[in-house]
């Protein structure tokens, strides 16, 4: 979105009420449909979200994150626990009230009301001054580049545009806090792109603290400040994008995010931060093991993300036969049967020398810095 | 990607208690009072003018003039074997035409959805002409082409003591009227049937006919069942043909009636009405929730495309023929209650005249007046009343949800002539003292015809993403400003239609009011009813004929009012950027 100075102004200088957002002990118990059973679909769910934040929730789709991103904007109750926003509960206030915007997976736009309307809504709502109404309808038309289109209808503009409506008609109220449920999963890839790097422009420019719920990973990455990994209904892991790629918690957070690999070992010792384990019957010194730390004798993982391992024709630890080699142009990746496992891996080198080849066999070599120990 | 990783946490069954939760959702509840107090005040007239009516009847039916529990009403009653006939004629009655009406029902509707035929149009409009037409008309046509007098028995025939009265007439007239029903509730089971699968059955080689008997014909059979039991209703529920046409031939609504304002016998009336409900309830409740959950029919929300239709002459004509017959008994019908409006003396003298359409503006003015009144009144009441009703019942969750869409749709079960009854024995004493007023009359069009506004709105809400809302929500507009704002917008044709609805329903009733009407608030129907016992036909003609034209330039104010943008545009702040 190139930037427009004098339309951003009004959404900086919102209002000084503080908008962090905190989620304590929550849990989400519902009837089930079918039997008596109740499912919890938030279980214990403890989360904070500071002021002005960007925070993604990801997890796969059924684990809860529309879930708790409606207990947030007030549209279900907790079953436990309680919400805050700036310091203050919202159990009892209602959604109308708690001055969050929600920018909808179907976008939710006023079929009956043309563009200017459906952004104006909100401001109409407030009963403020008709020249207020229209000077912050305008700028915020404006600041999504909808200037043009401002009498014609949901159903007459494209997914693309509608899209910006939608979020011009939740940022012209100036919320406290923006909530986003997949907000981009019904654009083509492409557009796709183009938006999440504006959404999160725009965020960080109007500083709102926010809430984004999203399926794809990539899209995680590219436009938090913070990753809440969430698997039915329990947060794995929370970190930043960084954090989460290097050091997952766990192997559902490490196969979610990337393409990991698992390598059976067994823990020999810890030795300050250092963990030395045994792997195919030879000791490694881990220098980076991450906090999961599995008890000393125990059988764990060694996980380890394909650029951490390099294929080698000199013997190491491990060795194994390559079942699979596809070209990518920047990069090739192989599948290495080792010991009954599949290992994969990418190499960089894509000289025509150095290829290895389907049913060749080849030894590969960890680093140890980028290995971590989980059970 | 390396080995398949195991679900870290399995989703825990917590037993939570709900009441917390429970406790949490009435305290929001509380900080929506507007919300709060239309649910209340929505439950207060439901209780006073659907509960507590039928509670009298059914009080008044076990009671003895002292008021203690007493079973001797309902004895007498049963050991009396001409009640027992009267019911088995309801009931045999309301079979009878809920077959015909069906298979007729069937055939337009498969004629206008499946077969490419010429006047589909004109067949579509015959087929809906009935319901929108005032009550009597069609067994004052019958008395003019069978009667005495009639054109064919006495005038080409020349057959003097014809009887008209009975049975065959009844079922004549009552297939014509609720046909309609059959055929819009077909129309739309068979509109549903996505095209695509009868497509994939012609593809595989089959014949029409065969499509129709393994494809079609099972899965409109929900339909076909919904149409029986809804014409069935309908046939028992009928007052105003079986009043004038049926003779000797005794059916429950009628008897209830010849009872408490005959006989004035009350209590017997009040038995003989719910001899009359509880078929008409079982019916109902046997459509609603045994026959809702059976269809196959699924609503993808998707614009269904184009149908092909058949256009081979084989299938064509034999349906082309029937319709055309059929529609021209109905243009029959009423074209001979049209003539008749205008004719001296029917059956003596057929020279044209406009005395009839005099008398009706003139001594019969008051009673048209009221009826337009009364129905103006009451048609915005109930339209607005069904769309909060459907509101509230599909997209709020409140204690009661389920009673409140239940009582509410229960007057579409409940014969007019029971809620009729009901009215006089609930609000005849304080503190609900309306007896003679129009109060009394509006509150019965209202109860009686919210339903087919609340069934269209809740339909129609069901298919609204509920998210449309909650951004409204989430954008600071509270319950009542996002009704008004966003959900009342949307629902616009089902309002429509349940305006339309309440309106011709209001003009042409006459068993919910017979018993309600006084000498200051006649209506127009209960003038025709005695215009018939005095015989005076052709000014119950000229009647009818001025009541149809009041409810089409009714529908099209509505249609103006309500469709074509009605209100101005709200101003906007000088949208311009
Ligand atoms: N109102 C409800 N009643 C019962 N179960 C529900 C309800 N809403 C959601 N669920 C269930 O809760 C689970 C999580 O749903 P949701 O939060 O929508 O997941 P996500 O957004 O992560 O895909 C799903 O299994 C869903 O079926
Ligand atoms: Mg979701």
């Amino acid at each position: 979105m190139s930037t427009n100075e004098a339309g951003e102004t009004s959404f900086r200088a919102f209002s000084r009420r503080s908008s962090n957002v905190t989620l304590k002990n929550i849990t989400k118990v519902f009837a089930s449909l079918d039997t008596k059973k109740e499912i919890t679909v938030v279980s214990n769910v403890n989360l904070e979200i500071a002021e002005g934040e960007m925070v993604t929730l990801l997890g796969p789709s059924g684990c809860g994150k529309t879930t708790t991103l409606r207990m947030i904007a007030g549209f279900e109750d907790p079953s436990a626990g309680e919400i805050l926003i700036g310091g203050l509960p919202m159990t009892t206030v209602p959604p109308n009230k708690r001055g969050i915007s929600l920018v909808f997976q179907s976008y939710a736009l006023f079929p009956h009301l043309d563009i200017w309307d459906n952004v104006a809504y909100g401001l109409r709502v407030q009963k403020l001054p008709k020249a207020e109404v229209a000077e912050r309808t305008r700028k915020a038309i404006e600041l999504m580049q909808l200037q043009g289109m401002e009498h014609r209808f949901p159903a007459q503009v494209s997914g693309g545009q509608q899209q910006r409506i939608a979020l011009a008609r939740a940022i012209v109220i100036e919320p406290r806090v923006l909530l986003f449920d997949e907000p981009l999963s019904n654009l083509d890839a492409k557009l796709r792109e183009h938006m999440r790097d504006e959404l999160r422009s725009l965020q960080k420019r109007l500083g709102i603290t926010s809430l984004y719920v999203t399926h794809d990973q990539s899209e995680a990455m590219a436009i938090s400040d913070r990753v809440v990994i969430m698997n039915e209904g329990v947060i794995m892991q929370i970190g930043t994008p960084r954090e989460i790629y290097e050091k997952p918690s766990c192997r559902f957070v490490a196969n979610f995010i990337g393409k990991a690999n698992f390598i059976p070992c067994s823990v020999v010792a810890y030795e300050n931060e250092q963990a030395i384990v045994s792997v195919n019957g030879k000791t490694m010194r881990l220098p980076e093991p991450g906090s999961r730390r599995p008890p000393v004798g125990t059988q764990a993982n060694l996980c380890v993300r394909p650029e951490g391992i390099r294929l080698s024709r000199e013997e190491t630890i491990l060795g194994g036969k390559v079942t699979r080699a596809t070209y990518y142009g920047s990069h090739v990746e192989y599948e290495i049967e080792v010991n009954g496992l599949s290992i994969v891996t990418e190499q960089n080198e894509a000289k025509e020398s150095e290829l290895f080849h389907i049913g060749e066999s080849a030894w590969i070599k960890l680093q140890p810095e980028l290995i971590r120990l989980l059970d | 990607m390396g080995t398949n990783a195991a679900p870290e946490t399995k989703a825990v069954t917590v037993h939570a208690k709900g009441s917390s939760q429970r406790k949490t959702a009435a305290l929001k509840l509380l900080r929506q009072p507007f919300l709060v107090l239309a649910i209340i005040f929505i439950f207060a007239l439901l209780a006073i003018f659907i509960i507590f009516p039928l509670f009298k009847i059914g009080r008044l039916s076990l009671t003895d003039d002292k008021g203690v529990f007493t079973l001797e009403g309902v004895k007498e009653i049963f050991s009396n074997r001409s009640y027992w006939q009267t019911f088995w004629n309801s009931i045999k009655l309301g079979l009878i035409v809920a077959c015909i009406s069906t298979f007729v029902g069937y055939i337009f509707a498969y004629a206008t959805t499946r077969v490419k035929m010429p006047g589909g149009g004109f067949f579509k409009s015959m087929a809906t002409l009935p319901i929108i037409s005032p009550p009597f008309i069609l067994s004052l046509s019958m008395i003019f082409l069978f009667g005495r007098q009639g054109l064919i028995t006495k005038g080409l025939l020349h057959i003097e003591d014809f009887d008209v009265y009975g049975l065959p007439s009844l079922i004549l007239v009552q297939s014509v009227s609720f046909f309609p029903v059959a055929y819009l509730t077909l129309t739309g089971i068979l509109e549903s049937i996505d095209s695509s699968v009868e497509d994939a059955a012609l593809n595989l080689g089959a014949s029409r006919w065969h499509i129709f008997r393994t494809v079609t014909l099972p899965l409109s059979v929900p339909g076909i069942a919904s149409s029986f039991l809804l014409v069935f209703i309908q046939s028992l529920e009928d007052f105003s043909n079986p009043a004038v046409i049926a003779g000797r031939y005794t059916t429950l609504a009628v008897e209830a009636y010849r009872l408490i304002t005959g006989m004035y016998d009350t209590r017997g009336g009040s038995i003989l009405a719910i001899m009359l409900l509880v078929p008409t309830l079982i019916a109902f409740l046997l459509q609603k929730y045994w026959l809702n959950g059976k269809s196959f029919v699924t609503v993808t929300g998707k614009p269904a495309q184009q149908r092909k239709k058949t256009s081979d002459p084989h299938i064509v004509w034999p349906f082309f023929v029937i319709c055309l017959l059929i529609s021209l008994f109905i243009i029959l019908l009423y074209g001979t209650v049209f003539i008749g409006a205008f004719v001296k003396t029917w059956g003596i003298n057929y020279h044209l005249t406009l005395d009839h359409f005099r008398y009706v503006f003139s001594l019969g003015w008051d009673s048209l007046r009221n009826s337009i009144v009364l129905s103006t009144l009451a048609t915005p009441i109930t339209g607005i009343l069904g769309m909060v009703i459907a509101y509230l019942v599909v997209r709020k969750k409140f204690p009661g949800r389920r009673v409140m869409e239940f009582t509410s749709m229960l007057t579409s079960a409940i014969p007019g002539t029971v809620l009729g009854i009901g009215y006089i024995l609930a609000f005849n004493q304080k503190p609900f003292l309306f007896t003679g007023t129009a109060f009394i009359l509006i509150m019965a069009f209202t109860f009686r015809n919210m339903p087919v506004g609340i069934e269209s709105g809740t339909s129609t809400l069901m298919q609204i993403d509920k998210s449309i809302e909650e951004a409204s929500t989430s954008l600071g507009a509270g319950s009542g400003s996002t009704f008004l704002k966003i959900t009342l917008p949307l629902l616009k044709q089902a309002f429509f239609s349940g305006l339309v609805y309440s309106f011709v329903r209001s003009m042409t009733a006459v068993s919910s009011i017979i018993f309600l009407v006084s000498p200051r608030w006649n209506v127009a129907t209960t003038r025709i009813f005695s215009l018939f016992e005095i015989s005076k036909y052709s000014d119950a003609a000229a009647y009818s004929i001025i009541m149809i034209a009041v409810i089409l330039v009714a529908i099209s104010i509505l249609n103006f009012l309500v469709l074509k943008g009605g209100g101005k545009k709200q101003q906007k702040e000088g949208k311009r950027a």
